[in-house]
């Protein structure tokens, strides 16, 4: 077996997050840059080497570098994984992590702290790939907890602003949440099973057709709890937004592109769990297409750029979620990676957007930026084509492979299928409201101070604030400018990508060949049985395993994506007419459908709510509870009394110690006195030798 | 024959005055000589219970005497010590106040 060094993959981001972060205040910034790029471009080099010789390895290849955990018959081991899933994954983080590290030495080029952004950029790609190399989920579960980690550390880069500090907080503990899932999960495999290694654990459940249900039901949905946090799914989405508050290749690379997707790619990755548990599969599906849904109206009303485009990845991360619900699971990575594409595209695009503008965020005082930023706006408008679902863009691709297997999967059915389709339609809406505010019309710098106002007072706590805040190139002073090349060829890339990169799963019903989702089917192939099958396939011995996916044909998928570019087409359409055609439209709107505008702009006051209800009681325990009444009274209170006890003690008999050797004196004879009194009346007798 | 009772008594009160001329005394010659009054009070009832051992055995029984005279060698070496070192506190504090020399620097 040819050895791979799987280990060094994630092992040279270390190294670079080590010389970076330890020493890197002392660099100059060419040096950091190096450094940085380095150690994002070995692992790229290393990934295509291992694309190259792809085809001669038996897979899964498994590199086993020793046990890492052992306790009684239970180990754990630093073993690494790579199949078909892995290598998926491997290629979206490191090329568009390391596109992302190029676009990011222009972006943060006058920024403080340089180096501890690449530093951290750097850790995180290595917990990331930790995350997708690993063998078991307890090594997954270090990459796990280490992108959390990095992703507080990078939304919390601005940390003298409170509300990135927040931000960061919020992220942190709406993870752990998450995360206790997983921990949860894990717990239930070894109890289970006794192991955590992927092998043996999906070895198991497949040489057990019978297993069904039961205990996997509940493994299943504890791991889509730590999915929830993780991809920021209902319940747990609430920090993917806040999280724009770090700087905006971090929003790019964490909250697009990679982090936010190791949810799908757990599911994915423990699909043979899923498999056997059909109503866990319902719950992803469900969570995901009401997530979807739900972000998607929420990003209509968004001002701030940054914003939407969160909504709209948290909408995206519900499609991928209904795809791997339906038990599509090459579907749901497949949108994993061409979401990759055009939301990191769509990101750095907004972030030159920004860029330009130096610091402005607010799309009400954007417009008509076409002309002067036209790099960025035709690879901004690549994005929106792709991610609205227009064929034959990256977007249209693999969204539509999920709608047509929600529709077709018994599992998924058509009420799944029309609400993923009105909101591929409110997708289309949001971007090119998005793309028409930004790039179209007049630019309306001149009404900033009037919406400074106006945004201060309606919107208290929102997006105006945040802009005016979220200022990190206020000392540019300069007018509009396109951004520098090195930020402009990652963009350019990822526009080709988001173009083209749908090709590679092109669908059968439209005379593609969907290579994509044969290439993947090794390692996510759904076994996804009934209890009968199941029976069927146990009695034969596993010969006469179903593989065929359900019922469909190329009608039918050409008919559907024909429907959905319809509905992308009205979304677009819809947009126009608001945002280009009548510009006066929306302020009617808004103050016709004052309570639904409301709703949908406080974003279905889903941050208050948690407040109020986990928010508030938690704090109100940890102060006034475990903190008023246990810690201080209970703890403090006992230890302060010990100690007073034994002072107030001490300050007593220190009075006999007065230093007066006469006072010494009269102890002595004192007590000498009494000694002999207690003689005299025999009271000494016990004490006395005799 | 006297009693050993009055002795005994005898040497009580003597070595009550010492102490209470110790604890009450202010003058460092005083206290010292309230010091010697005690050893003395205790030398008298070594002798005392000497003799009257003898008396019990029917021996003549002298540890007693003779730790008398060990009291009185280190009495009189004690006392030519403490008389140069009131010499000495003397010259320095031109006082012999005992409250006026609890400090040891000067």
């Amino acid at each position: 077996m040819t050895d791979l060094h799987l280990w060094l993959i994630p092992i040279i981001p270390f190294a670079g997050f080590l010389v970076n972060g330890l020493v890197g205040r002392k660099f100059p910034k060419a040096l950091v840059t190096t450094v940085a790029l380095i150690a994002s471009v070995i692992p790229l080099v290393q990934v295509a080497t291992i694309v190259a010789k792809f085809s001669s390895l038996t897979l899964p290849h498994i590199e086993n570098l020793g046990v890492w955990i052992r306790a009684g018959a239970f180990h754990a081991d630093f073993s690494f994984q790579l199949d078909q899933l892995t290598l998926v994954m491997l290629c979206v983080i490191t090329g568009v992590g390391f596109l992302i590290h190029v676009y990011s030495v222009g972006y943060m080029a006058e920024e403080e702290g340089y180096w501890r952004f690449f530093a951290y950029m750097n850790l995180f790609l290595f917990f990331m790939l930790t995350l997708v190399l690993a063998e078991n989920f307890l090594l997954m579960f270090v990459g796990w907890e280490g992108v959390g980690l990095a992703s507080y550390l990078l939304i919390g880069f601005y940390y003298t602003r409170d509300s990135a500090a927040n931000a960061g907080k919020k992220a942190f503990i709406v993870n752990r949440i998450g995360d206790f899932g997983f921990l949860i999960a894990m717990f239930l495999l070894v109890q289970h099973f006794g192991t955590l290694s992927f092998t043996e654990v999906f070895g198991y459940v497949a040489a057990h057709p019978a297993l069904q249900g039961g205990f996997l039901t509940a493994i299943a949905l504890f791991l889509v709890l730590g999915a929830t946090g993780k991809s920021a799914q209902i319940p747990l989405y609430v920090w993917l937004p806040d999280a724009m508050e770090g700087p905006t290749p971090v929003s790019a690379l964490i909250h697009a592109a990679t982090m936010v997707t190791a949810g799908v790619y757990m599911v994915a990755r423990t699909h043979v769990i899923f498999d056997r548990s059909p109503f866990a599969l319902v719950v992803v599906a469900i969570i995901g297409t009401a997530t979807a849904f739900f972000a998607a109206t929420i990003g209509m009303a968004q001002t701030d750029i940054k914003r939407v485009l969160a909504y709209s990845t948290v909408s995206q991360l519900g499609y991928m979620f209904l795809g791997c619900g339906v038990a599509a699971y090459s579907a749901g990575i497949f949108h994993l990676v061409t979401h990759a594409f055009f939301k990191a595209l769509l990101f750095l695009a907004a972030g030159s957007v920004i860029h330009a503008l130096s610091g402005e965020q607010d799309m009400r005082v954007m417009g008509g930026l076409r002309k002067k930023i036209p790099v960025t706006f035709w690879t901004m408008t690549a994005a929106v084509f792709a991610i609205s679902g227009f064929p034959p863009l990256a977007g249209f691709v693999s969204k539509d492979e999920i709608l047509y297997q929600a529709f077709i999967s018994p599992n998924g059915g058509k009420i799944l299928w029309a609400v993923g389709l009105l909101t591929a339609g409110l997708t289309a809406f949001y971007m090119f409201r998005l793309w028409y505010m930004t790039f179209f019309g007049e630019y309306r710098a001149a009404h900033r101070d009037e919406l400074a106002e106006h945004g201060a007072a309606v919107h208290a706590r929102s997006d105006t604030k945040l802009a005016v805040e979220a200022d990190p190139h206020s000392g540019h002073g300069h007018g509009i400018h396109e951004s520098p090349w090195v930020m402009l060829v990652p963009l350019v890339i990822l526009a080709i990508l988001s173009v083209i990169g749908g090709w590679m799963g092109w669908p059968d019903g439209l005379g593609g060949s969907n290579w994509f989702a044969h290439f993947l089917a090794p390692a996510v192939k759904s076994a996804h049985l009934t209890y009968e099958q199941a029976t069927v396939a146990l009695a034969t011995g596993g010969s006469n395993m179903p593989n065929e996916s359900p019922a469909g044909s190329k009608q039918l998928e050409l008919v559907l994506a024909v429907v959905s570019t319809l509905v992308a087409l009205a979304g677009w359409l819809v947009a126009h007419v608001i945002y280009y055609a009548k510009p006066e439209l929306p302020a009617k709107m808004a103050t016709q459908l004052r309570a639904l505008y409301a709703l949908i702009k406080n974003k279905y006051w889903v941050d208050e709510f948690y407040g109020a209800v986990v928010v508030a009681p938690v704090l109100f325990i940890a102060r006034y509870l475990l903190g008023a009444l246990i810690d201080r009274g209970v703890i403090d209170g006992g230890t302060l009394a010990a100690g007073y006890t034994a002072q107030g003690f001490g300050a007593l008999v220190a009075r006999i110690q007065s230093g007066n050797i006469r006072s010494y004196a009269g102890w002595l004879a004192l007590f000498a006195a009494v000694l002999l009194v207690a003689a005299y009346f025999g009271w000494t007798a016990h004490f006395l030798p005799r | 024959m006297v009693p050993i009772a009055y002795y005994l008594v005898l040497s009580a009160i003597l070595f009550s005055i010492g102490v209470a001329a110790f604890l009450i005394k202010r003058n460092i010659i005083s206290i010292f000589m309230s010091i010697e009054l005690m050893l003395n009070a205790v030398n008298l009832t070594f002798v005392a219970f000497t003799r009257r051992w003898s008396q019990i055995t029917g021996h003549l029984q002298v540890s007693g005497q003779i730790f008398v005279f060990f009291v009185m060698v280190v009495a009189a070496a004690e006392a030519a010590v403490g008389l140069a070192i009131i010499i000495a506190i003397f010259r320095a504090r031109n006082t012999l106040n005992v409250d006026q020399v609890d400090l040891m620097k000067l």
